[in-house]
Protein backbone atom coordinates (compact mmCIF):
# COMPACT_ATOMS: atom_id res chain seq x y z
CA UNK A 1 0.00 0.00 0.00
CA UNK A 2 1.87 3.14 -0.96
CA UNK A 3 2.40 5.05 1.98
CA UNK A 4 -0.03 8.34 1.67
CA UNK A 5 -3.10 5.62 1.54
CA UNK A 6 -1.62 3.89 4.53
CA UNK A 7 -1.57 7.23 6.41
CA UNK A 8 -5.10 7.90 5.38
CA UNK A 9 -6.01 4.69 6.47
CA UNK A 10 -4.32 4.87 10.09
CA UNK A 11 -5.79 8.69 10.15
CA UNK A 12 -9.41 7.46 9.92
CA UNK A 13 -8.61 4.31 12.09
CA UNK A 14 -7.69 6.73 14.82
CA UNK A 15 -10.66 8.90 15.29
CA UNK A 16 -12.37 5.72 15.07
CA UNK A 17 -10.34 4.33 17.75
CA UNK A 18 -11.10 7.57 19.62
CA UNK A 19 -14.67 7.82 19.22
CA UNK A 20 -15.03 3.97 20.06
CA UNK A 21 -13.25 4.43 23.64
CA UNK A 22 -14.05 7.53 24.68
CA UNK A 23 -17.97 7.17 24.12
CA UNK A 24 -17.39 3.74 25.66
CA UNK A 25 -14.40 2.82 27.87
CA UNK A 26 -15.16 4.74 30.93
CA UNK A 27 -11.20 5.55 32.18
CA UNK A 28 -11.14 7.22 28.58
CA UNK A 29 -14.49 8.81 28.63
CA UNK A 30 -13.61 10.84 32.09
CA UNK A 31 -10.06 11.70 30.53
CA UNK A 32 -11.32 13.09 27.17
CA UNK A 33 -13.69 14.80 28.93
CA UNK A 34 -11.27 16.54 30.97
CA UNK A 35 -9.15 17.19 28.03
CA UNK A 36 -12.04 18.53 25.82
CA UNK A 37 -10.71 15.46 23.06
CA UNK A 38 -13.26 14.51 20.49
CA UNK A 39 -12.57 12.17 17.47
CA UNK A 40 -12.80 15.67 15.42
CA UNK A 41 -9.69 17.17 17.58
CA UNK A 42 -7.31 14.51 15.30
CA UNK A 43 -7.01 16.69 12.44
CA UNK A 44 -3.71 14.80 11.31
CA UNK A 45 -1.70 11.90 12.76
CA UNK A 46 0.56 13.92 14.41
CA UNK A 47 -2.22 15.33 16.75
CA UNK A 48 -2.26 11.60 18.09
CA UNK A 49 0.16 13.87 20.83
CA UNK A 50 -2.57 15.25 22.35
CA UNK A 51 -3.96 11.83 23.31
CA UNK A 52 -2.94 10.70 27.06
CA UNK A 53 -0.93 8.06 27.70
CA UNK A 54 -2.20 4.00 28.92
CA UNK A 55 0.20 2.58 31.64
CA UNK A 56 -0.01 -1.03 32.88
CA UNK A 57 -1.19 0.90 36.24
CA UNK A 58 -4.72 2.30 34.33
CA UNK A 59 -5.21 -1.11 33.08
CA UNK A 60 -5.06 -2.60 36.74
CA UNK A 61 -7.44 0.51 38.45
CA UNK A 62 -9.88 -1.18 35.77
CA UNK A 63 -10.00 -4.57 36.81
CA UNK A 64 -12.05 -6.71 35.64
CA UNK A 65 -13.78 -4.99 32.70
CA UNK A 66 -13.16 -1.45 33.61
CA UNK A 67 -11.15 -1.52 30.14
CA UNK A 68 -13.56 -2.66 27.79
CA UNK A 69 -15.33 -0.57 25.03
CA UNK A 70 -18.32 -3.18 24.50
CA UNK A 71 -20.88 -5.49 27.08
CA UNK A 72 -19.20 -8.46 28.35
CA UNK A 73 -21.85 -10.32 26.22
CA UNK A 74 -19.86 -9.48 23.23
CA UNK A 75 -16.54 -10.64 24.02
CA UNK A 76 -15.65 -13.78 23.05
CA UNK A 77 -12.36 -14.66 24.82
CA UNK A 78 -10.47 -13.03 27.81
CA UNK A 79 -6.68 -13.05 28.27
CA UNK A 80 -4.57 -11.85 30.87
CA UNK A 81 -1.36 -10.69 31.85
CA UNK A 82 -0.18 -11.16 35.63
CA UNK A 83 3.07 -8.64 35.24
CA UNK A 84 5.85 -9.15 38.12
CA UNK A 85 3.63 -7.31 40.68
CA UNK A 86 -0.29 -7.14 41.82
CA UNK A 87 -3.77 -7.42 40.08
CA UNK A 88 -3.40 -8.81 37.07
CA UNK A 89 -4.85 -7.20 34.23
CA UNK A 90 -7.30 -8.26 31.46
CA UNK A 91 -8.23 -7.25 27.82
CA UNK A 92 -11.42 -8.89 25.88
CA UNK A 93 -11.92 -10.17 22.57
CA UNK A 94 -14.70 -9.60 20.22
CA UNK A 95 -15.00 -12.12 17.70
CA UNK A 96 -13.42 -9.40 14.91
CA UNK A 97 -10.82 -9.01 17.38
CA UNK A 98 -9.91 -12.99 16.95
CA UNK A 99 -9.99 -12.71 13.26
CA UNK A 100 -8.24 -10.02 13.24
CA UNK A 101 -5.64 -11.49 15.52
CA UNK A 102 -5.49 -14.35 13.39
CA UNK A 103 -4.70 -11.84 10.42
CA UNK A 104 -1.66 -10.06 12.04
CA UNK A 105 -0.49 -13.56 13.57
CA UNK A 106 -0.65 -15.02 9.77
CA UNK A 107 1.33 -12.17 8.38
CA UNK A 108 4.36 -12.86 11.34
CA UNK A 109 3.92 -17.10 10.35
CA UNK A 110 4.06 -16.34 6.50
CA UNK A 111 7.18 -14.12 6.88
CA UNK A 112 8.63 -17.64 8.48
CA UNK A 113 7.61 -19.14 5.68
CA UNK A 114 4.73 -21.04 7.09
CA UNK A 115 2.16 -21.86 4.53
CA UNK A 116 -0.88 -24.90 4.14
CA UNK A 117 2.01 -27.26 3.60
CA UNK A 118 4.09 -26.74 7.09
CA UNK A 119 3.89 -28.70 10.22
CA UNK A 120 3.84 -26.15 12.98
CA UNK A 121 4.75 -27.33 16.39
CA UNK A 122 3.30 -24.16 18.56
CA UNK A 123 5.67 -24.84 21.62
CA UNK A 124 4.04 -21.86 23.10
CA UNK A 125 1.80 -21.85 26.76
CA UNK A 126 -1.69 -22.04 25.87
CA UNK A 127 -4.09 -20.69 27.97
CA UNK A 128 -4.20 -17.40 29.21
CA UNK A 129 -1.06 -16.38 28.31
CA UNK A 130 -1.78 -15.12 24.80
CA UNK A 131 1.45 -16.98 22.93
CA UNK A 132 -0.30 -20.48 22.84
CA UNK A 133 -3.83 -18.86 20.87
CA UNK A 134 -2.06 -16.12 19.08
CA UNK A 135 -0.34 -18.92 17.25
CA UNK A 136 -2.90 -21.11 16.71
CA UNK A 137 -5.40 -18.36 15.39
CA UNK A 138 -2.79 -17.18 12.85
CA UNK A 139 -1.78 -21.03 12.29
CA UNK A 140 -4.81 -21.72 11.55
CA UNK A 141 -5.93 -18.92 9.52
CA UNK A 142 -3.07 -19.98 6.73
CA UNK A 143 -4.30 -23.68 6.92
CA UNK A 144 -1.06 -25.49 8.22
CA UNK A 145 -1.11 -28.13 9.93
CA UNK A 146 -1.01 -27.04 13.66
CA UNK A 147 0.27 -29.27 16.72
CA UNK A 148 -0.80 -27.72 19.64
CA UNK A 149 1.80 -28.99 22.00
CA UNK A 150 1.88 -25.78 24.21
CA UNK A 151 5.08 -25.20 26.04
CA UNK A 152 7.15 -28.13 28.44
CA UNK A 153 7.17 -31.38 28.14
CA UNK A 154 10.64 -31.43 26.42
CA UNK A 155 10.72 -35.21 25.72
CA UNK A 156 7.86 -35.32 23.80
CA UNK A 157 8.32 -31.83 21.89
CA UNK A 158 11.78 -34.00 20.18
CA UNK A 159 9.72 -36.96 19.75
CA UNK A 160 6.91 -35.25 17.74
CA UNK A 161 9.30 -33.14 15.78
CA UNK A 162 11.70 -36.21 14.96
CA UNK A 163 8.69 -38.57 14.02
CA UNK A 164 6.00 -35.90 12.40
CA UNK A 165 8.59 -34.19 10.67
CA UNK A 166 7.63 -30.77 12.22
CA UNK A 167 9.08 -27.77 9.55
CA UNK A 168 8.26 -24.94 11.69
CA UNK A 169 8.65 -23.98 15.67
CA UNK A 170 7.17 -21.05 17.79
CA UNK A 171 8.57 -21.31 21.09
CA UNK A 172 10.64 -18.72 23.50
CA UNK A 173 13.95 -18.60 22.61
CA UNK A 174 15.85 -19.76 25.67
CA UNK A 175 13.61 -23.35 25.36
CA UNK A 176 15.00 -23.41 21.36
CA UNK A 177 17.87 -23.61 23.01
CA UNK A 178 17.25 -26.17 25.54
CA UNK A 179 15.43 -28.05 23.19
CA UNK A 180 18.69 -28.20 20.97
CA UNK A 181 20.08 -29.10 23.56
CA UNK A 182 17.97 -32.05 24.89
CA UNK A 183 17.67 -33.23 21.04
CA UNK A 184 21.78 -33.08 20.96
CA UNK A 185 22.07 -35.40 23.51
CA UNK A 186 19.45 -37.87 23.39
CA UNK A 187 21.11 -38.01 19.53
CA UNK A 188 17.80 -36.69 17.83
CA UNK A 189 18.98 -33.17 15.99
CA UNK A 190 20.04 -34.72 12.80
CA UNK A 191 16.59 -36.32 12.89
CA UNK A 192 14.46 -32.69 13.03
CA UNK A 193 13.44 -31.21 9.88
CA UNK A 194 12.56 -27.87 10.96
CA UNK A 195 13.44 -25.13 8.36
CA UNK A 196 12.40 -21.92 10.72
CA UNK A 197 10.83 -20.46 13.92
CA UNK A 198 9.39 -17.34 15.24
CA UNK A 199 10.76 -17.04 18.69
CA UNK A 200 9.73 -14.42 21.15
CA UNK A 201 7.79 -13.27 24.33
CA UNK A 202 11.17 -12.64 25.80
CA UNK A 203 14.33 -10.31 25.43
CA UNK A 204 17.02 -12.16 23.40
CA UNK A 205 19.73 -11.19 21.22
CA UNK A 206 21.88 -11.83 17.91
CA UNK A 207 24.21 -13.98 19.60
CA UNK A 208 20.94 -16.54 20.80
CA UNK A 209 19.55 -16.18 17.44
CA UNK A 210 23.07 -17.75 15.99
CA UNK A 211 22.91 -20.30 18.56
CA UNK A 212 19.56 -21.10 17.61
CA UNK A 213 20.02 -21.16 13.65
CA UNK A 214 23.29 -23.28 13.88
CA UNK A 215 22.46 -25.76 16.43
CA UNK A 216 19.05 -27.00 14.39
CA UNK A 217 20.41 -25.23 10.78
CA UNK A 218 17.43 -23.21 11.20
CA UNK A 219 16.05 -19.30 10.30
CA UNK A 220 14.93 -17.94 13.20
CA UNK A 221 12.80 -14.76 13.98
CA UNK A 222 12.13 -12.34 16.31
CA UNK A 223 8.16 -11.62 16.88
CA UNK A 224 7.00 -9.02 19.30
CA UNK A 225 3.62 -8.38 20.53
CA UNK A 226 1.70 -7.78 24.19
CA UNK A 227 -1.49 -9.08 25.77
CA UNK A 228 -2.49 -5.23 26.20
CA UNK A 229 -2.42 -4.64 22.78
CA UNK A 230 -3.68 -8.21 21.31
CA UNK A 231 -0.53 -10.54 22.10
CA UNK A 232 2.26 -12.15 19.67
CA UNK A 233 1.91 -10.26 16.58
CA UNK A 234 2.25 -6.65 16.36
CA UNK A 235 5.91 -7.05 14.42
CA UNK A 236 7.62 -9.56 13.36
CA UNK A 237 10.87 -10.21 11.57
CA UNK A 238 11.06 -10.83 7.69
CA UNK A 239 13.99 -13.25 5.61
CA UNK A 240 16.16 -10.47 6.00
CA UNK A 241 16.22 -9.72 9.48
CA UNK A 242 16.61 -6.63 9.53
CA UNK A 243 14.05 -5.09 12.19
CA UNK A 244 10.55 -6.19 13.03
CA UNK A 245 8.28 -5.07 10.29
CA UNK A 246 5.20 -3.36 12.67
CA UNK A 247 1.92 -4.22 11.32
CA UNK A 248 1.10 -0.37 11.71
CA UNK A 249 -2.46 -0.69 9.79
CA UNK A 250 -3.20 -1.96 12.70
CA UNK A 251 -1.08 -1.00 15.74
CA UNK A 252 0.38 2.55 15.49
CA UNK A 253 3.53 2.40 17.10
CA UNK A 254 5.40 6.01 18.66
CA UNK A 255 8.81 6.15 19.90
CA UNK A 256 8.90 8.70 23.16
CA UNK A 257 11.70 9.75 25.35
CA UNK A 258 11.15 7.97 28.35
CA UNK A 259 12.27 11.08 30.04
CA UNK A 260 10.35 13.90 28.69
CA UNK A 261 7.36 12.14 26.83
CA UNK A 262 7.69 13.42 23.55
CA UNK A 263 7.73 11.82 20.71
CA UNK A 264 11.41 11.12 19.08
CA UNK A 265 12.09 11.41 15.19
CA UNK A 266 12.79 7.80 13.36
CA UNK A 267 15.97 6.23 13.89
CA UNK A 268 16.32 7.56 17.67
CA UNK A 269 16.07 4.94 20.63
CA UNK A 270 13.31 5.76 23.29
CA UNK A 271 10.01 3.46 24.46
CA UNK A 272 7.71 2.22 22.51
CA UNK A 273 4.15 3.61 22.39
CA UNK A 274 1.37 1.59 20.60
CA UNK A 275 -2.28 2.97 19.78
CA UNK A 276 -4.80 -0.36 18.70
CA UNK A 277 -6.49 1.04 15.19
CA UNK A 278 -8.90 -1.27 14.82
CA UNK A 279 -9.26 -3.43 18.43
CA UNK A 280 -12.78 -3.45 19.39
CA UNK A 281 -12.96 -5.37 22.66
CA UNK A 282 -10.11 -2.98 24.60
CA UNK A 283 -8.59 -0.63 22.14
CA UNK A 284 -5.97 0.65 23.95
CA UNK A 285 -4.87 4.52 23.51
CA UNK A 286 -0.90 5.52 23.75
CA UNK A 287 -0.56 2.37 25.56
CA UNK A 288 3.65 2.49 26.98
CA UNK A 289 5.06 -0.67 26.73
CA UNK A 290 8.16 0.13 28.14
CA UNK A 291 10.01 -1.76 25.59
CA UNK A 292 13.38 0.15 24.42
CA UNK A 293 13.52 0.31 20.62
CA UNK A 294 13.99 2.30 17.55
CA UNK A 295 11.47 2.86 14.82
CA UNK A 296 12.81 2.83 11.16
CA UNK A 297 10.89 3.20 7.35
CA UNK A 298 13.86 3.18 4.88
CA UNK A 299 13.34 0.55 2.29
CA UNK A 300 13.51 -2.89 3.43
CA UNK A 301 14.79 -5.53 0.74
CA UNK A 302 11.45 -7.96 1.18
CA UNK A 303 9.79 -5.11 -0.52
CA UNK A 304 7.17 -4.58 2.46
CA UNK A 305 6.79 -0.73 2.94
CA UNK A 306 5.82 -0.84 6.62
CA UNK A 307 8.02 0.50 9.57
CA UNK A 308 10.14 -1.30 11.11
CA UNK A 309 11.29 -1.41 14.92
CA UNK A 310 14.69 -2.48 16.02
CA UNK A 311 15.15 -5.88 18.35
CA UNK A 312 14.05 -4.91 21.69
CA UNK A 313 17.12 -3.93 23.88
CA UNK A 314 15.70 -2.93 27.57
CA UNK A 315 12.64 -1.98 29.12
CA UNK A 316 12.34 2.11 30.73
CA UNK A 317 10.91 0.91 33.53
CA UNK A 318 14.51 -0.77 34.54
CA UNK A 319 16.83 1.99 33.54
CA UNK A 320 19.23 3.21 35.80
CA UNK A 321 20.48 7.02 35.52
CA UNK A 322 24.68 6.72 36.67
CA UNK A 323 26.72 10.27 36.39
CA UNK A 324 24.02 11.30 33.78
CA UNK A 325 24.27 8.93 31.50
CA UNK A 326 21.33 6.53 31.25
CA UNK A 327 22.03 2.90 31.45
CA UNK A 328 19.78 -0.20 30.67
CA UNK A 329 21.03 -3.60 32.94
CA UNK A 330 20.81 -5.55 29.77
CA UNK A 331 23.74 -3.72 28.14
CA UNK A 332 25.22 -5.01 30.93
CA UNK A 333 23.72 -8.35 30.81
CA UNK A 334 24.87 -8.67 26.99
CA UNK A 335 28.49 -7.33 28.18
CA UNK A 336 28.80 -10.08 30.78
CA UNK A 337 27.83 -12.92 28.68
CA UNK A 338 29.92 -12.25 25.98
CA UNK A 339 32.93 -13.40 28.63
CA UNK A 340 33.22 -17.09 27.94
CA UNK A 341 31.86 -19.02 31.09
CA UNK A 342 30.17 -16.65 32.87
CA UNK A 343 26.23 -17.13 33.66
CA UNK A 344 23.56 -14.60 33.98
CA UNK A 345 24.05 -14.41 38.15
CA UNK A 346 24.41 -10.68 38.18
CA UNK A 347 23.98 -7.64 40.12
CA UNK A 348 24.45 -4.30 39.63
CA UNK A 349 24.92 -1.99 43.26
CA UNK A 350 24.86 1.85 43.24
CA UNK A 351 26.14 3.90 45.49
CA UNK A 352 26.95 7.46 45.43
CA UNK A 353 30.37 7.54 47.87
CA UNK A 354 30.31 10.89 48.27
CA UNK A 355 29.58 12.93 45.10
CA UNK A 356 30.11 10.78 42.02
CA UNK A 357 27.78 7.64 41.65
CA UNK A 358 29.59 4.26 41.63
CA UNK A 359 28.30 1.47 39.92
CA UNK A 360 29.49 -2.19 41.08
CA UNK A 361 28.58 -5.68 39.13
CA UNK A 362 28.95 -8.62 41.35
CA UNK A 363 29.22 -11.68 38.98
CA UNK A 364 29.03 -15.21 40.25
CA UNK A 365 31.83 -17.28 39.45
CA UNK A 366 31.04 -20.30 37.31
CA UNK A 367 32.09 -23.90 37.35
CA UNK A 368 34.02 -22.87 33.73
CA UNK A 369 35.19 -19.81 35.54
CA UNK A 370 36.84 -21.38 38.10
CA UNK A 371 40.94 -22.03 38.16
CA UNK A 372 43.24 -23.06 40.30
CA UNK A 373 45.16 -20.16 39.53
CA UNK A 374 44.08 -16.83 40.99
CA UNK A 375 46.14 -14.91 37.40
CA UNK A 376 43.69 -16.53 35.23
CA UNK A 377 40.42 -15.52 37.27
CA UNK A 378 41.52 -11.98 38.03
CA UNK A 379 42.10 -11.88 34.08
CA UNK A 380 38.66 -13.11 33.82
CA UNK A 381 37.47 -10.04 36.53
CA UNK A 382 39.13 -7.83 34.07
CA UNK A 383 37.95 -8.66 31.21
CA UNK A 384 33.89 -8.29 32.26
CA UNK A 385 35.19 -4.96 33.63
CA UNK A 386 36.58 -3.84 30.00
CA UNK A 387 33.60 -5.73 28.13
CA UNK A 388 31.10 -3.69 30.62
CA UNK A 389 33.43 -0.51 30.30
CA UNK A 390 33.22 -0.71 26.19
CA UNK A 391 29.53 -1.46 26.56
CA UNK A 392 28.31 1.74 28.68
CA UNK A 393 31.13 4.06 28.42
CA UNK A 394 31.52 4.16 32.05
CA UNK A 395 33.75 2.60 34.84
CA UNK A 396 32.43 -0.05 37.11
CA UNK A 397 34.08 -2.15 38.92
CA UNK A 398 32.89 -5.90 38.96
CA UNK A 399 33.51 -8.21 41.90
CA UNK A 400 33.48 -12.32 41.37
CA UNK A 401 31.45 -13.59 44.19
CA UNK A 402 30.45 -16.71 45.44
CA UNK A 403 28.01 -19.55 43.44
CA UNK A 404 24.05 -18.87 44.40
CA UNK A 405 25.25 -16.36 46.62
CA UNK A 406 22.75 -13.70 44.78
CA UNK A 407 19.31 -13.70 45.49
CA UNK A 408 17.14 -16.02 43.26
CA UNK A 409 13.37 -14.97 42.36
CA UNK A 410 11.10 -17.49 40.28
CA UNK A 411 10.38 -14.56 37.91
CA UNK A 412 12.36 -11.73 37.03
CA UNK A 413 15.39 -11.13 39.43
CA UNK A 414 15.97 -7.98 41.34
CA UNK A 415 19.31 -6.71 39.13
CA UNK A 416 19.74 -3.09 40.51
CA UNK A 417 20.20 -2.36 43.82
CA UNK A 418 20.42 1.86 44.10
CA UNK A 419 21.64 2.76 47.29
CA UNK A 420 21.92 6.09 46.44
CA UNK A 421 21.08 8.90 48.75
CA UNK A 422 19.30 11.45 47.01
CA UNK B 1 54.33 -42.01 44.38
CA UNK B 2 50.70 -41.00 45.89
CA UNK B 3 48.92 -39.57 43.52
CA UNK B 4 48.39 -36.12 46.21
CA UNK B 5 45.85 -33.67 45.58
CA UNK B 6 44.94 -30.12 47.13
CA UNK B 7 41.37 -28.75 47.13
CA UNK B 8 41.34 -25.37 46.14
CA UNK B 9 38.62 -23.00 46.61
CA UNK B 10 36.57 -19.57 45.56
CA UNK B 11 36.12 -17.17 48.33
CA UNK B 12 35.27 -13.49 48.25
CA UNK B 13 37.50 -11.71 50.63
CA UNK B 14 35.12 -11.12 53.76
CA UNK B 15 34.99 -12.47 57.45
CA UNK B 16 33.31 -15.89 57.87
CA UNK B 17 34.58 -18.09 54.76
CA UNK B 18 37.28 -19.81 56.16
CA UNK B 19 35.18 -20.30 59.03
CA UNK B 20 32.08 -21.86 56.91
CA UNK B 21 35.27 -24.03 55.50
CA UNK B 22 36.65 -25.47 58.22
CA UNK B 23 33.36 -25.62 60.22
CA UNK B 24 32.47 -28.05 57.51
CA UNK B 25 35.68 -30.14 57.77
CA UNK B 26 35.26 -30.03 61.95
CA UNK B 27 32.18 -31.82 61.25
CA UNK B 28 33.07 -34.62 58.73
CA UNK B 29 36.26 -35.32 60.71
CA UNK B 30 38.73 -33.88 58.00
CA UNK B 31 42.07 -33.04 58.54
CA UNK B 32 44.16 -30.06 57.47
CA UNK B 33 47.61 -30.85 57.26
CA UNK B 34 48.52 -27.63 55.07
CA UNK B 35 46.81 -24.23 53.84
CA UNK B 36 47.70 -21.54 51.61
CA UNK B 37 45.66 -18.41 50.89
CA UNK B 38 46.05 -15.90 48.12
CA UNK B 39 43.71 -12.87 47.05
CA UNK B 40 43.12 -9.90 44.97
CA UNK B 41 40.76 -7.45 44.43
CA UNK B 42 37.89 -8.60 46.70
CA UNK B 43 38.41 -12.38 46.17
CA UNK B 44 40.66 -15.38 46.69
CA UNK B 45 41.80 -18.60 46.42
CA UNK B 46 42.48 -21.06 49.45
CA UNK B 47 44.24 -23.69 49.31
CA UNK B 48 44.36 -27.25 51.53
CA UNK B 49 46.09 -30.52 51.74
CA UNK B 50 44.01 -32.43 54.16
CA UNK B 51 43.73 -36.14 55.07
CA UNK B 52 40.69 -37.06 52.68
CA UNK B 53 40.48 -34.97 49.73
CA UNK B 54 37.43 -36.30 47.90
CA UNK B 55 35.47 -36.67 50.71
CA UNK B 56 36.62 -32.85 51.47
CA UNK B 57 35.84 -32.23 47.51
CA UNK B 58 32.38 -33.70 47.70
CA UNK B 59 31.11 -31.43 51.21
CA UNK B 60 32.49 -28.28 49.84
CA UNK B 61 30.27 -28.42 46.84
CA UNK B 62 27.30 -29.65 48.33
CA UNK B 63 27.74 -26.65 50.39
CA UNK B 64 27.87 -24.26 47.20
CA UNK B 65 31.40 -24.27 46.81
CA UNK B 66 33.20 -23.51 44.11
CA UNK B 67 35.59 -25.83 44.25
CA UNK B 68 38.89 -27.97 42.49
CA UNK B 69 40.87 -30.85 43.11
CA UNK B 70 44.08 -31.09 41.50
CA UNK B 71 47.83 -33.12 41.92
CA UNK B 72 50.53 -31.42 43.10
CA UNK B 73 54.11 -32.77 44.47
CA UNK B 74 54.63 -33.11 47.84
CA UNK B 75 58.08 -33.77 48.48
CA UNK B 76 59.73 -34.03 51.86
CA UNK B 77 62.41 -32.37 53.40
CA UNK B 78 64.52 -31.62 56.89
CA UNK B 79 62.99 -29.02 58.89
CA UNK B 80 66.29 -27.37 58.93
CA UNK B 81 68.53 -25.23 58.00
CA UNK B 82 69.05 -26.11 54.43
CA UNK B 83 66.50 -28.40 53.99
CA UNK B 84 64.44 -26.10 51.63
CA UNK B 85 67.50 -25.62 49.28
CA UNK B 86 68.45 -29.01 49.07
CA UNK B 87 65.04 -30.14 47.85
CA UNK B 88 64.95 -27.25 45.21
CA UNK B 89 68.18 -27.73 44.51
CA UNK B 90 66.86 -31.02 43.15
CA UNK B 91 63.92 -29.73 41.30
CA UNK B 92 65.79 -27.34 39.59
CA UNK B 93 68.77 -29.13 38.31
CA UNK B 94 65.75 -31.70 36.54
CA UNK B 95 64.07 -28.58 35.45
CA UNK B 96 61.14 -28.48 37.27
CA UNK B 97 59.63 -24.96 37.57
CA UNK B 98 57.50 -24.10 40.70
CA UNK B 99 53.96 -22.18 39.80
CA UNK B 100 52.97 -21.89 43.68
CA UNK B 101 54.73 -23.69 46.94
CA UNK B 102 53.63 -23.78 50.54
CA UNK B 103 54.37 -26.06 53.32
CA UNK B 104 53.49 -28.75 55.81
CA UNK B 105 55.77 -28.74 58.79
CA UNK B 106 55.05 -32.79 60.00
CA UNK B 107 57.59 -32.80 62.90
CA UNK B 108 59.20 -29.20 63.92
CA UNK B 109 62.65 -29.33 63.81
CA UNK B 110 62.43 -32.28 61.53
CA UNK B 111 60.63 -33.68 58.99
CA UNK B 112 58.15 -31.08 56.31
CA UNK B 113 57.22 -31.80 53.11
CA UNK B 114 57.26 -28.74 50.11
CA UNK B 115 54.26 -29.00 48.03
CA UNK B 116 54.56 -27.81 44.72
CA UNK B 117 52.20 -26.57 42.26
CA UNK B 118 53.81 -27.39 38.39
CA UNK B 119 52.45 -26.88 35.15
CA UNK B 120 52.54 -30.53 34.16
CA UNK B 121 52.50 -32.79 36.90
CA UNK B 122 52.91 -35.69 34.68
CA UNK B 123 56.17 -34.23 33.28
CA UNK B 124 57.76 -33.41 36.19
CA UNK B 125 57.06 -36.60 38.02
CA UNK B 126 59.02 -38.36 35.62
CA UNK B 127 62.31 -35.63 35.78
CA UNK B 128 61.74 -36.56 39.52
CA UNK B 129 61.70 -40.71 38.96
CA UNK B 130 65.08 -41.13 39.31
CA UNK B 131 66.13 -38.79 41.96
CA UNK B 132 66.25 -39.51 45.50
CA UNK B 133 63.78 -37.43 46.78
CA UNK B 134 60.66 -39.08 49.20
CA UNK B 135 57.49 -38.06 48.78
CA UNK B 136 54.14 -37.74 51.02
CA UNK B 137 52.34 -41.20 51.53
CA UNK B 138 48.64 -40.90 52.40
CA UNK B 139 49.23 -44.33 54.87
CA UNK B 140 51.71 -42.17 57.01
CA UNK B 141 48.84 -39.77 58.14
CA UNK B 142 46.02 -41.90 58.77
CA UNK B 143 43.78 -40.22 61.63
Amino acid sequence: MPSNELRELQLERLRETVRLAGENVPHYKKLFADMKIKPSSIKSLDDIKKLPFTTKMDLRDGFPFGMFAVPQSEIVEIHTSSGTTGTPIVVGYTRSDIDLWGEVMARSLTMAGVSKDAIIQNGYGYGLFTGGLGVHYGAQKIGATLVPISAGNTKRQIDIMCDLGTTHITCTPSYALYLADSAAEAGLIKKIKLKAGCFGAEMWTEKIRDEIESRFSITALNIYGLTEIIGPGVANECEHKNGLHIFEDHFYPEVISPETLEPLPDGETGELVLTTLTRQGTPMIRFRTRDITSLHREPCKCGRTIVRMARITGRSDDMIKIRGVLIFPSQIERAILEVKGVEPHYQIIITRPQYLDEMEVQVEISKKMFSDEIRHIEDLRKTIERNIEKAINLRVKVSLVEPKSLPRSEGKAKRVIDKREL
Amino acid sequence: MDKVRQVSVFSENKPGRIEKITKIFSQEGINILAISITSTNGFGIIKLLVDKCDLAYEKLKENGFSVNLSEVLAVEMKDSPGGLYEVTHILSENGVNIENAYVYVVESRARAYLLVEVKDIEKAKEQLSGTNLSFFKYDDFKS
